[in-house]
């Protein structure tokens, strides 16, 4: 079964050393600015959102890219760049909806989160489990055992039926 | 490849900035940071300089582990001659900002000189040059960010910068980056205002590589996870931040209170970590949103707070409305304690107009709490004042004396000389709470015993962060000890100075050593680096540090007597809690210490010791 990067942005805090670990995989050295997988501070709101390639299955640069460079690993799933193949054409740039494949003026080709192989390293660096990598198909799993647990509560108390309170005040907790 | 080994050296008269290569004989005897900066700080500039004349010089330093994977790698430091002090500074800072000069390929830049007008510096990995600035003169450390994210196009930046604080010249004026941290203390701001210059904007992509990839990873990993499972760096800090030691202290009578006169505060449960993650009773929200990690840290210790939009400091002002970094310990000690306010939100908003204004919140509230005992026993009246009445316990008078202090204005710009300076031009120099003209922070002697000799033998005036026996005292790391007694904490500061000095100067931060001892550091440090290094090399590298810069404070004109603390704390009882009766006992521990030191009884490291540390 297919797994997928799972991203937490309530636990995150912005360490950044899962940049730090993918910059170091596919570039042997540490360099944030390098990294696939990027840490955004939205300082206002006080919050870090981690982001990444979601390695959609019609994937637009996969199917923009005019040479074939990028392809399914099949055993991962991971739309990945094949740096021979690849003429820097910046094409797949423009076609990724989510900003996700950027060009790296060093080896004029592109970048993109290819998952490590199956195992990615910014997940097992993440100090707060605010990364996961879960299978696909059972991503929502935890989410969805947060809200029984929470639906269950009705249940048990007789008569009692949940007050809007009661579920802002859960809403909050999770947003 | 662990140092960049390469430094750059700006000259702010000439405009000119040039590349030059690391003295690497000092590297291996200094590691870097703290330790490497002061070496190249102390051969370059007379010990006698005027802090604020040009001829004081102004670093800025990572250390060799900055960058790196290592857990707590974001840390970097200001290291100058205190405007505040007139002692060697170094002041140490968290964030990204640090990082990113590692990454563009700097281990450290030095200013000499000084501006004719107004300039930031521009650098883009090796690319470095000067700007004019007139635009961002007069503006706060948050706009100065945002127009230099504009200015060079780029939202990647990292910027440290001075607010209007800084370029005031207030004695106590930090350098703030990435908006909300700070190299606070001993007035490095002022040093950087007095040079006209208002900012660093730093892009680094080149990156950072260590000497041994694979073994640095093990060791830093096993370091990782020695700070998840321990139960300070693991689940207290990340939980409730330093805030955690507002109510510890207070119980255990050792909270500086009303400038010092108390050792508890009443209003002490309204201000600390508790208080900030409770729905307020104004609008139901918590002051406490988030928290956040310094670059590379798995403890994140910092709070991000958001104010309650109708409090009376922020009401209408929506440039407040929105979030930043929330009180620290320290921070909600001097502004409030010190104050005696316990108005959590006015703390908050203190606090952010110290990150706005750069401003150094310990002095800061310290100063405050000074000036409202002068208030108090008529020494200065309304007049001084410009009608705020400075009473303790005044959230209203907090907020509009720290507002004018961080813009220089009015009766701020008295605040702004810090409390040594303040207290002498009203006559009365027994009540500034300092050491070496730096105000002490949030543990008080009579009660923790320890902390008296910290303050007074402390490098850069009294501060916490130079031997944190409070580690021991109050939360028995590494080994419990007697806060009472001051027994035993001679030996005990001279560790941790030591273990401090090079925890620093690698680049990671202290509050690592809650749980890391320099056996589990040292392997991180010896797979970055060339060489051999254990933990012993590390402590001789910090006591060789502490030495050196004690022999910069002999020949600026410091004495064995500067080694003291104010009167009110070796004479007055503590009146309440377990400490009552007290006094601080600096007397049983100052001359063990020297001893220990290997220094002469005046408090001059001996020929000997300094010939053993190659000095
Ligand atoms: S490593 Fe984890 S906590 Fe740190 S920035 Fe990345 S996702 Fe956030
Ligand atoms: S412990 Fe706190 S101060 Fe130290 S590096 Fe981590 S977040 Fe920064």
């Amino acid at each position: 079964m297919q797994r997928a990067l799972l991203i937490d942005p309530n636990t995150c805090t912005g360490c950044q050393q899962c940049e730090m670990a993918c910059s170091y995989h596919h570039e042997g050295n540490f360099n944030p600015s390098k990294s696939r997988i990027r840490v955004f501070k939205f300082e206002l709101e006080g919050r870090f959102v981690p982001y990444t390639c979601t390695q959609c299955d019609e994937a637009w640069c996969m199917h923009a890219c005019p040479v074939d460079a990028i392809s399914i690993n099949p055993k991962t799933g991971a739309k990945e760049v094949s740096a021979e193949a690849c003429v820097g054409c910046k094409v797949c740039t423009i076609a990724c909806p989510f900003g996700t494949v950027n060009y790296n003026s060093e080896t004029g080709k592109v970048d993109k989160c290819d998952l490590c192989g199956g195992d990615p390293d910014c997940v097992k660096a993440c100090p707060t489990s605010a990364l996961s990598f879960t299978y696909a198909e059972e991503a929502g799993m935890k989410k969805m055992r947060l809200w029984a647990k929470e639906t269950d509560k009705g249940g048990q108390v007789e008569n009692k039926a949940y007050t809007e309170e009661d579920i802002a005040g859960y809403l909050d907790q999770l947003s | 490849m662990p140092w960049t080994k390469k430094l750059l050296r700006v000259d702010l008269t000439n405009g000119t900035c040039e590349s030059e290569p690391l003295n690497m004989d000092w590297a291996k005897m200094y590691l870097g940071q703290r330790g490497l900066a002061t070496k190249y700080f102390v051969e370059e500039c007379d010990p006698k300089v005027d802090p604020l004349s040009p001829e004081n010089k102004l670093i800025f330093a990572t250390g060799p582990l900055t960058g790196t994977a290592a857990p707590t790698s974001g840390r970097w430091s200001v290291i100058t001659k205190g405007a505040l002090t007139g002692a060697i500074a170094c002041s140490n800072s968290g964030g990204f900002f640090g990082a990113e000069l590692k990454n563009a390929g700097w281990d450290m830049v030095i200013f000499e000189g000084k501006s004719p007008n107004p300039v930031y510096l521009n650098i883009n990995n090796e690319e470095a040059e000067l700007k004019d600035a007139s635009a961002l003169w007069g503006r706060s450390v948050w706009d100065t960010e945002d127009m230099l994210r504009e200015i060079c196009g780029d939202d990647n930046i990292r910027c440290a910068s001075i607010g209007q604080a800084g370029e005031a010249q207030a004695l106590f004026a930090a350098v703030v980056n990435d908006k909300d941290r700070a190299a606070g203390r001993s007035g490095v701001g002022a040093v950087m205002g007095s040079k006209n210059l208002k900012s660093i904007a730093c892009r680094g992509t080149v990156g950072v590589q260590v000497g041994d990839p694979m073994k640095f990873l093990q060791a830093s990993g096993a370091c990782v996870k020695i700070l998840k499972e321990n139960a300070v760096t693991g689940e207290g800090l990340p939980t409730y931040g330093t805030q955690v030691l507002m109510n510890v202290i207070n119980e255990a009578g050792a909270l500086p209170t009303h400038n010092g006169s108390d050792v508890q505060f009443d209003g002490a449960s309204k201000i600390g970590a508790e208080a900030m993650a409770e729905p307020r009773e104004t609008d139901g929200k918590p002051n406490l949103v988030s928290t956040g990690a310094c670059f590379g840290c798995p403890i994140s210790c910092q709070r991000v707070s958001q104010m309650d939009p109708n409090h009376f400091a922020v009401k209408g002002k929506p440039k407040y409305h929105g979030t930043s970094g929330g009180l620290e310990y320290e921070a909600a000690w001097a502004l409030g304690c010190a104050t005696g306010v316990s108005d959590l939100e006015a703390l908050t908003y203190c606090n952010f107009i110290c990150n706005e204004y750069g401003m150094d919140p310990i002095s800061l509230g310290s100063t405050v709490g000074a000036a409202m005992e002068l208030y108090k026993i008529g020494a200065i009246t309304d007049n001084d004042t410009g009608g705020i009445a400075l009473e303790f316990g005044s959230a209203e008078a907090l907020c509009k004396i720290c507002d004018q202090t961080g813009l220089g204005e009015g009766f701020g710009r008295e605040i702004g000389l810090g409390s040594r300076r303040l207290c002498e031009k009203y006559g009365h120099p027994e009540l500034s709470m300092t050491v070496k003209s730096q105000e002490f922070p949030a543990y008080d002697p009579r009660g923790i015993q320890g902390m008296g000799l910290t303050y007074a033998t402390s490098n850069r005036g009294a501060c916490h962060l130079r031997s944190y026996t409070v580690a021991s005292e109050m939360l028995g790391i590494p080994e419990k000890t007697d806060p009472l007694t001051s027994d035993g904490k001679a030996g005990l500061v001279k560790i941790f100075q030591d273990l401090t000095a090079a925890v620093d100067s690698s680049g990671t931060c202290i509050f690592t050593t809650f749980a890391l001892s320099a056996d589990d550091i040292a392997p991180m440090v010896d797979a970055d680096l060339e060489g051999e290094w254990t933990s012993d090399t590390l402590m001789e590298i910090g006591e060789r540090i502490w030495n050196l810069e004690r022999k910069f404070n002999c020949a600026a004109g410091f004495t064995g007597a500067d080694d003291t603390l104010p009167q009110r704390l070796l004479k007055d009882a503590a009146k309440t809690g377990p400490a009552e009766g007290k006094v601080a006992e600096l007397d049983k521990m100052l001359p063990e210490y020297y001893e220990l030191r290997g220094w002469t009884s005046d408090g001059v490291p001996s020929n000997e010791t300094i010939s053993r540390l190659n000095l």
